[in-house]
């Protein structure tokens, strides 16, 4: 398999946009025609050939790209990857995970090759190649969890176990729907989502919380989540807000198709070896409504589910703003034809 | 996703390290490497007596980053239910067994200064991994072990040799020799961890001086080594399958389900994780809880019932299964 790298950019002069194979594989999160909340988790286990299941670890059609932007964040503020000082082991299983994972399933982009702890790594797309000892931080330019973040897809969060709770102590976080690593590190389970509106009464979290405290080492899990984005931009973050808040206030009837984006996270979960830690990726997608319009089923859906989004939940996601000119938008090419179940294509 | 995942292994080697304590080796039947895991985790073993599956949870007391092999160390249990007994007698190199994925319910806490094992007996067990872990990757830890006598403790001298006499302290109670625990606990850096694994009374006495030395609970870590008690059978009516079945004198409801062809919700078998927490619809007599998991106000509450250890005083049990 082979990927031919998009040259664009997240920032700037907003060059991002799909390809028709990359909009064909897009993870739509819909499969109903109103909004439901719901923790959908099921085993994060492969998928059809040529969609973003197939691998563990998805890289795609934007890969440099996004890495490239990583890096621009992380110059710009180094706070968003950060790792308190005993998850350092949560660190090497981490990059055992991803370097395992991105070799097997990407052999033209990705050669690991293990000598008891010596390992040896080809990173083919970025043009890196690092000899390096296992558990030997000294033997990597940065710390483990920094150097295989930096060369992978999405954000990462570790969390440590303990006391029965969970506890945000290691990410590397560059591609968030407003939400601080800097402010949450070291926070529980149930602080860390206290800003969820709805969900604490409902009890999900209550019982998301027991159910990974019991995640399995071989059993990993994955759900899906959604936002939408004005511009195709990956750093929106609140430190950053004053860069990309007020984009909310400049969608117009003329401009929808291409400045909003829907922002579909898929995030898998992973139970890690030696530190008994998990490993929380929240793995971004972005789609323009333009190209959403190319699938005559998913803008009919995306219509839909929009006009029936609880105006909190709008709030929280922080749509309000230019939702209204967006359903405008969509209505006008909802022709009510009802839609197929499922969340893929026609 | 109700149970376990299982591994299929075979027994490399099997060793007798003292009079009633067996080493298991087991190494993947297919020739892969084992999943990795961390210090303190077990896998719970099927083992095929004559009495049926028994499926019990061994600590694994092998180097934790290492897959070539697990290993376990099985103490003959005078009030067996065949499954020690099983290892013992009837367990030899070459047979195949299923063993579940590695689980952690007794783990390190990482950010200790100081880890402080104390063990009792075969208690040691998930030290012995523990102990490898930090050896590895850096981190300081003492030991103190007590035995009934100077052959009784699985893994002795293996542990004095490795990490030496400043980390590991013997105490052999037919020397006379107990730990002075008042003293132990009282002479700690701040930011030591406790960790206890053995007999009830060791690990009762040792909670309740830590506690009133003044330790945090959240520094002090026990495992208890549960198994499933023996009692009266009863009847367990399943209400949303509508099955009813027969749970016999030395079997669990979750093995009796099992027995009977069906799933239920579980992980540890050992009344810990809180995997097989189950609602009651009614019972006819009093519930005997044997976790560790549910809250006294859980318990009081008549409603919630741990199906792999708790057992009931009646005849009848209705459950939301």
């Amino acid at each position: 398999m082979t990927i031919v790298f998009n040259d664009e950019t997240f920032r700037g002069d907003y060059t991002f946009a799909n390809s028709p194979s990359a909009v064909r594989r897009f993870p739509f999160p819909f499969n109903e025609d109103t909004y439901m909340y719901s923790v959908n988790i099921e085993p994060h286990t492969a998928g059809p050939k040529g969609s973003v299941y197939e691998f563990p670890i998805d890289i795609d059609e934007h890969y440099v790209a996004d890495m490239r932007d990583r890096a621009i964040t992380l110059r710009e503020d180094p706070l968003r990857c950060q790792s308190l000082p005993h998850m350092i082991t949560a660190e090497w299983d981490l990059l055992d995970l991803l370097m395992v994972s991105l070799a097997q399933s990407y052999p033209d982009l990705f050669t690991l090759t293990r000598d008891g702890d010596r390992w040896h790594w080809i990173n083919r797309p970025l043009g890196l190649e690092q000899a390096f000892i296992f558990g030997d931080v000294a033997t990597l330019p940065c710390p483990p969890m920094e150097y295989i973040t930096r060369q992978c897809q999405g954000d990462f969060c570790l969390l440590d176990q303990r006391n029965g709770d969970l506890f945000v102590d290691s990410g590397m976080v560059t591609a968030q729907a407003d939400w601080s690593l800097d402010f949450d590190i070291g926070m529980s389970f149930k602080e860390w989502h206290a800003p969820v509106p709805f969900a604490h009464e409902m009890g999900i979290f209550e019982r998301a919380q027991k159910f990974l405290l019991n995640m399995q080492i071989g059993r990993p899990v994955r759900r899906l989540n959604w936002t939408m984005t004005v511009n195709p931009r990956l750093d929106t973050a609140p430190e950053t807000y004053p860069l990309w808040g007020p984009d909310r206030g400049t969608v117009t009837p003329d401009n929808v198709g291409d400045k909003v984006h829907l922002r579909v996270e898929l995030q898998a979960l992973w139970r890690l070896p030696r530190s008994n830690a998990i490993v929380f990726s929240i793995r971004g997608y972005l789609i323009k409504v333009d190209e959403i319009a190319t699938v005559p089923k998913w803008h009919r859906r995306l219509h839909r589910v929009l006009k029936t989004l609880p105006p909190e939940i709008a709030a929280y996601k922080g749509l309000t703003r230019y939702l209204d000119t967006t359903l405008d938008w969509l209505a006008v090419r909802d022709d009510g034809q009802p839609t197929s179940p499922g969340f893929g294509p026609d | 996703m109700t149970g376990a995942l299982s591994l299929s292994v075979r027994v490399a080697e099997t060793v007798d390290l003292a009079p009633d304590i067996r080493r298991i080796r087991l190494v993947s039947t297919a020739g892969d490497p084992l999943p990795l895991f961390s210090g303190g985790a077990h896998i719970v073993v099927s083992l095929p007596t004559a009495q049926g599956l028994i499926r019990n949870p061994y600590s694994l007391t092998s180097c934790p980053h290492d897959g070539t092999a697990y290993e376990i160390c099985v103490q003959r249990s005078p009030s067996s239910r065949g499954g020690s007994a099983f290892v013992h007698d009837g367990l030899k190199a070459g047979d195949e067994l299923d063993i579940s994925y590695p689980v952690n319910l007794f783990a390190m806490d990482r950010r200790a200064r100081k880890h402080l094992f104390i063990a009792g007996g075969i208690g040691i067990t998930p030290f012995l991994a523990m102990m490898q872990q930090l050896a590895l990757e850096g981190g300081t830890f003492e030991l103190h072990y007590a035995m009934r006598s100077p052959d009784s403790g699985a893994a002795r001298q293996d542990v004095e040799a490795r990490y030496g006499a400043h980390r590991v302290r013997t105490y052999v109670s037919a020397h006379g020799r107990r730990i002075a625990l008042a003293d132990l606990l009282d002479g700690q850096p701040l930011g030591t961890h406790l960790y206890v694994c053995g007999p009830a009374r060791l690990i009762d006495d040792v909670l309740l001086q830590a506690r009133e030395a003044g330790w945090p609970d959240e520094n002090v870590h026990c495992e208890r080594f549960a198994a499933p008690p023996s009692g009266k059978p009863f009847l367990l009516d399943l209400a949303r399958s509508g099955h009813r079945i027969e749970v016999g004198a030395h079997q669990s409801a979750l093995e009796a389900i099992e027995a009977a062809g069906l799933e239920a919700p579980h992980l540890c078998r050992g009344g810990a994780c809180g995997q097989c927490e189950t609602a009651v619809v009614s019972c006819d007599g009093a519930l005997e809880h044997h976790d560790h998991f549910l809250s006294p106000d859980e318990r009081e509450s008549g409603r919630k019932f741990m199906i792999c250890i708790s057992r009931i005083a009646g005849e009848r049990l209705v459950l939301d299964l």
